[in-house]
């Protein structure tokens, strides 16, 4: 890799923007960069499942194209970019990293997809995940593991660990993801990149392969609050295609995003410092809103008393919910057919149980037992009772508190296979972030700085009030003014300096 | 006979598609026919990503329905989930409503033997309909599966089992389907399937108090396949019954070359269909504004329009209740009946060429009124020529065959065919005088008491006018002139 | 709250997935494992609580679509991901009623 492209894979997504309209680099050298980053470290980290070289210079060319007649379309003209294999892309296989999907080809377009291709950014793959987005370590993909660029024996978090660790790795200055129970925030402080999952709503799921219904939500990764910022207001809005999705107007996210934390009531959430979080994590928590405090801002305690049953309640509701939207993985009109199955019930049995990967089967099963009757109210229907009252929890802290504060996960990244054989204990990673899933609010994670002992990098997370993702980006801004970006990907820096 | 001792109690359950432009979740056309799988999208194929878009539309024919069948209508109602799996279903789930349907309660009144009866219904809730399964679409026969029907939207309305004969059945049938029609949210035709009946029977003991198990009969497309079903199965459980086992609770399929109901249970358990409130839709809300324009748009009914013929209009039971059963007929028949005249005379001429030659000609041409050429305006007209005496009866009836064939105007068609008959008196009295002048034989026995030859004399009269002359005027001259 | 091999069994029909015995028995071990930690949801009273079944507050989405046909793939691209396809017919192993 050459220092001129190592210069440019630095930059960040608004960064590249500026150089784009000040001709200072055209797209194709900065899609071109990309391209050349990817190959000189996806080998090791594993981010991307699928590069498409030919169509991003395609795209590259066009946004040279409208650059030099003047007519830049937007400040993501240009820009190269990356998507989770969950979002439809039209004409570019689409997997959800499953084989039950290998093959397929989307003859249509995710409206976030869409609408960053409208701005002009440029696609230039589709990244590693777990399978339909469960799991919380990236292992559970069915083509290939991702590793953590901080530390390649480590995980990157999941499901959008391609999405984490391609933007960390600087393959790509900014990427999409999905989080139904911590799925951007887990990866993002994991792999020291800022990760936001925005309020349930404030961005279409149209061509968005779903997960679970009522949670799943697309969210930025990228290097720097103010990037991530910029990528949320370029795909959040209402979409006539999602009946989900939120009619009100987009804030101006930039807009308020250097207002500081003077003034800001933080939530510090009294079970979530109860023990059973790393001592190094909690310390680098604590020095964040320490930090706050000096910049003005006051720290509250607040109550989530119902945090505890946030993993069995979305365990069973997110199961329930998947089990019924990966029925139509029956191998009749896409993806794997069970050819040699004879007879047509054993077609849909055989396609399904080589196309599902173990994750996926498990929820599958939880979920239908969820619902199966008898059952239905013990498990579903009071799960949904729980869930309510998870939201009152952060209903009643958010009268007296302007933003919630507190880790993002108990412990940093963790070694590949160290939680593989253990499905409850990889489940138990998401304990902070999937209680704002559940109650359908903005969550986002901003680096607070490095393990003392692993050198590995640990995020803060925040959870706003629905809709107000100005306020989280605001306050992360403020954090990220004091302690700066996430630390380089040391484990690539041997990477670096390698043939051009 | 056995049979005898029991009662068989009835209830329906009917699937009516909607006559909506698109289907209910995605913007694909609703017209039938088409070759497979060219009405589809991502959305009704069930692709990974979509999402469904209820259309607007649906929600208002529910509520029209439902108040024209006296349903409460729910201010909120939800979409679930019914999740199994089979070809025709794409997303190996069917939305529908479970706990909280659309409409709850309602009536449909029928009459059998001249009594009136009430039959309840239980609720009437939406969902999408699923696509169709082909037998042997290829040399190694295989199945096809064509999506084109798959998120039609659909109406399914639950009767109360109040029903104790296949008579009854038949007539609410007829009269829910009927209302329907008029309503314009269906088409009522059940042989091409898009006005569906399910059929939930059971049996019991006359004087007994508790009702039996019952068995849902599927694929009756036909009243008389309905009553072969409901017959069979009758006897069915009676000899059941009477061999001291129990009716299995269980869904049967009637053969409809065998006449027979057979069971559609395999050796697996019966469907858990883990019904859940569907994530993807919030909860339909119907607001009092919308309630009240349905309401004020509501058409009259046919036992209304029925009941307004017999009352206001002097019409017979059965001529008004010919005329209310198709609600184009009574349409036609209204705007005609208001181009030509008021009052019972008038409506009685209107409804007699209406349910006798424009029935057998639409009989034959296998059209409705909307595709007839003749007009209500057309029919008016004929009908004012014949009170002119410009045409008799005969006449009438060539004209009408005539426009129903052309669409011609009934003047042009009078003119054309020479069908003016001749009223003039002082230009018949020339014929009448020849003839009696010619007929002095008939004219003594006449004027001696055979009065039946006035019919012979007549004949002679429109014999020399090439049957032009007015039959009244002859009969009125030839009167006037033989008995002097 | 042990899942017995049976209902791992029956849940498998439900949901259409061939596990080999070995799954079962692993998946039985697994879930009941899981159902476990969720029994502690029904030490909660919830008495008079609404289920939260949708996650989008009420007034927050856009009216209802209007009924206007909007054109529809064509059946070459319907069909673009089929398996197996006999004209415009999607092909499925022969279904028995």
């Amino acid at each position: 890799m050459t220092a001129a492209n190592e210069a440019l894979t630095a930059l960040g997504l608004r960064e590249m923007g500026e150089r784009l309209a000040r001709r200072a680099a055209s797209s194709r050298e900065l899609v071109d960069a990309s391209l050349a980053r990817i190959a000189a470290t996806d080998a090791a980290v594993g981010a991307f499942l699928k590069v498409v070289p030919e169509r991003a210079r395609a795209r590259a060319a066009e946004a040279d194209a409208r650059i030099s007649r003047g007519e830049r379309r937007s400040p993501l003209d240009g820009v190269p970019i990356a998507v989770k294999d969950l979002f439809l892309t039209k004409g570019v296989e689409t997997t959800a990293a499953s084989r039950i999907l290998e093959g397929f080809v989307p003859p249509f377009d995710a409206t976030v997809v869409e609408r960053l291709e409208a701005a002009g950014a440029v696609v230039v793959g589709k990244l590693n995940m777990d399978e339909f987005a469960m799991g919380s370590s990236n292992e559970n993909s069915a083509f290939k593991p991702c590793r953590n660029p901080h530390d390649l024996s480590r995980t990157p978090g999941g499901s959008s660990g391609g999405s984490a660790a391609a933007v960390a790795a600087r393959q790509v200055p900014a990427s999409l993801g999905t989080d139904t129970g911590g799925s951007i925030r887990l990866p993002a402080s994991f792999c020291g990149v800022v990760g936001v999952k925005p309020t349930y709503g404030r961005v279409s799921r149209y061509g968005v392969i779903a997960f679970a219904s009522s949670l799943d939500q697309v969210g930025p990764i990228a290097r720097s609050v103010e990037d991530a910022a910029m990528l949320l207001g370029a795909i959040a809005g209402h979409d006539p295609r999602d009946m989900t999705s939120s009619t009100r107007p987009v804030d101006d996210y930039l807009a308020s995003l250097e207002q500081g934390a003077k003034g800001l009531r933080i939530g510090v959430p009294r079970e979530w410092f109860q023990g059973g979080v790393d001592a190094g994590v909690e310390r680098l928590v604590r020095d964040a809103l320490a930090r706050y405090e000096k910049e003005g801002a006051r720290l509250v305690e607040v109550s989530l008393p119902h945090t505890r049953y946030g993993i069995g309640a979305y365990y069973l509701i997110a199961t329930a919910e998947a089990s019924s939207n990966l029925a139509r993985y029956d191998g009749v009109r896409f993806g794997l057919r069970a050819a040699d199955a004879r007879g047509l019930k054993e077609t849909y049995s055989e396609t399904r149980e080589r196309g599902f990967g173990p994750e996926p089967k498990r929820r599958i099963m939880l979920g239908t037992y969820a619902l199966s009757a008898g059952y239905y109210d013990a498990y579903y229907l009071r799960a949904q009772k729980v869930r309510t009252l998870i939201r009152r929890d952060f209903d009643q802290a958010f009268a007296k508190v302007d933003v919630i504060a507190g880790p993002v996960a108990p412990t940093c990244a963790f070694r590949l296979g160290e939680r593989t054989a253990d499905p409850l204990q990889m489940y138990l990673a998401d304990i902070f972030t999937i209680t704002c899933n559940l109650a359908a609010l903005p969550g986002m994670s901003v680096p607070c700085g490095v393990h003392a002992e692993t050198r590995l990098p640990v995020g803060l997370q925040l959870v706003g009030r629905p809709f107000d993702e100005a306020t989280l980006l605001r306050t992360a801004r403020a954090l990220e003014r004091e302690v700066g970006p996430g630390p380089e990907p040391a484990a690539l820096t041997s990477a670096r300096g390698g043939a051009a | 006979m056995p049979v005898q001792d029991f009662q068989v109690v009835l209830g329906l359950e009917v699937h009516a598609q909607l006559l909506t432009r698109s289907k209910i979740f995605c913007g694909c056309s609703t017209a039938f026919g088409g070759e497979p799988n060219t009405h589809t999208c991502p959305v009704c194929l069930g692709m990974p990503g979509v999402l469904p878009l209820l259309n607007r539309q649906v929600v208002e024919f529910a509520v029209r329905t439902g108040l024209a069948l006296g349903c409460a209508i729910q201010p909120k109602s939800v979409w679930a989930r019914k999740n199994y799996f089979y070809p025709d279903l794409p997303k190996g789930y069917q939305i529908s409503q479970y706990e909280a349907p659309i409409c709850l309660g309602g009536t449909v009144t029928i009459v059998v033997d001249g009594q009136e009866k009430r039959i309840r219904l239980t609720r009437i809730h939406m969902e999408e309909d699923a696509g169709k399964n082909v037998h042997d679409v290829s040399a190694d026969g295989a199945s096809g599966v064509d999506l084109n029907r798959a998120g039609v939207p659909l109406m399914e309305l639950v009767s109360e089992p109040d029903l104790r004969s296949v008579e009854e059945a038949v007539e609410y049938l007829k009269e829910l389907r009927a209302i329907l029609v008029c309503l314009g949210v269906n088409d009522g035709n059940l042989e091409e399937g898009s006005f569906r009946c399910d059929a939930n029977v059971s049996i019991m003991r006359k004087g007994a108090t508790e009702y039996g198990t019952r068995c849902e009969i599927k694929n009756m497309n036909s009243f008389r396949f309905l009553k072969q079903a409901v017959d069979y199965e009758v006897r069915r459980q009676v000899e059941i019954v009477e061999a001291g086992g129990k009716v299995m609770q269980e869904t049967r399929l009637f053969d409809t070359v065998r006449g027979e109901t057979r069971s559609m249970r395999s050796k697996e358990e019966a469907h858990d269909y883990r019904y859940f409130p569907e994530p993807d839709l919030p909860p339909v809300i119907v607001e009092p504004s919308l309630v009240e324009r349905a309401r004020a748009a509501l058409p009259e009914l046919p036992r209304a329009r029925a009941a307004r013929y017999q009352q206001a209009l002097g019409l017979s039971p059965y001529d008004a209740g010919l005329l209310v059963s198709d609600g184009a007929v009574a349409g036609f028949f209204d705007a005609a009946l208001a181009a030509y005249g008021k009052g019972p005379e008038a409506a009685k001429k209107v409804a007699n060429w209406l349910t006798g030659d424009l029935a057998r000609l639409a009989n034959e041409a296998g059209t409705g009124p909307v595709a007839w050429r003749l007009t209500p305006a057309h029919l008016a007209g004929i009908l004012k020529l014949v009170d002119a005496g410009t045409i008799g009866g005969p006449g009438a009836k060539q004209v009408v065959e005539e426009v129903f064939r052309t669409g011609a105007a009934p003047d042009a068609v009078v003119q054309a065919k020479g069908l003016a008959q001749v009223s003039d008196e002082s230009a018949i009295e020339a014929a009448v005088d020849r003839v009696l002048a010619a007929s002095a034989a008939e004219v003594e026995r006449f004027r001696g008491g055979n009065t039946k030859l006035m019919g012979f004399f007549v004949g002679q009269v429109m014999k020399e006018t090439k049957g032009k002359a007015n039959p009244a005027v002859v009969n009125a001259l030839l009167k006037r002139k033989l008995e002097g | 709250m042990a899942l017995s091999l049976e209902e791992v069994r029956r849940i498998a029909q439900l949901a259409r997935l061939r596990l080999g015995p070995e799954e079962e028995s692993r998946l039985a071990v697994q879930l009941s494992a899981i159902l476990e930690h969720v029994a502690e949801l029904s030490t909660l009273d919830v008495t008079g609580v609404e289920p939260m079944t949708h996650a989008l507050a009420a007034g927050e989405g856009a009216p209802l679509r209007e009924d206007v046909v909007q054109p529809s793939l064509a059946p070459d691209v319907a069909l673009g991901n089929a398996p197996a396809r006999e004209g415009t017919w999607f092909k499925v192993p022969r279904i028995i009623e």
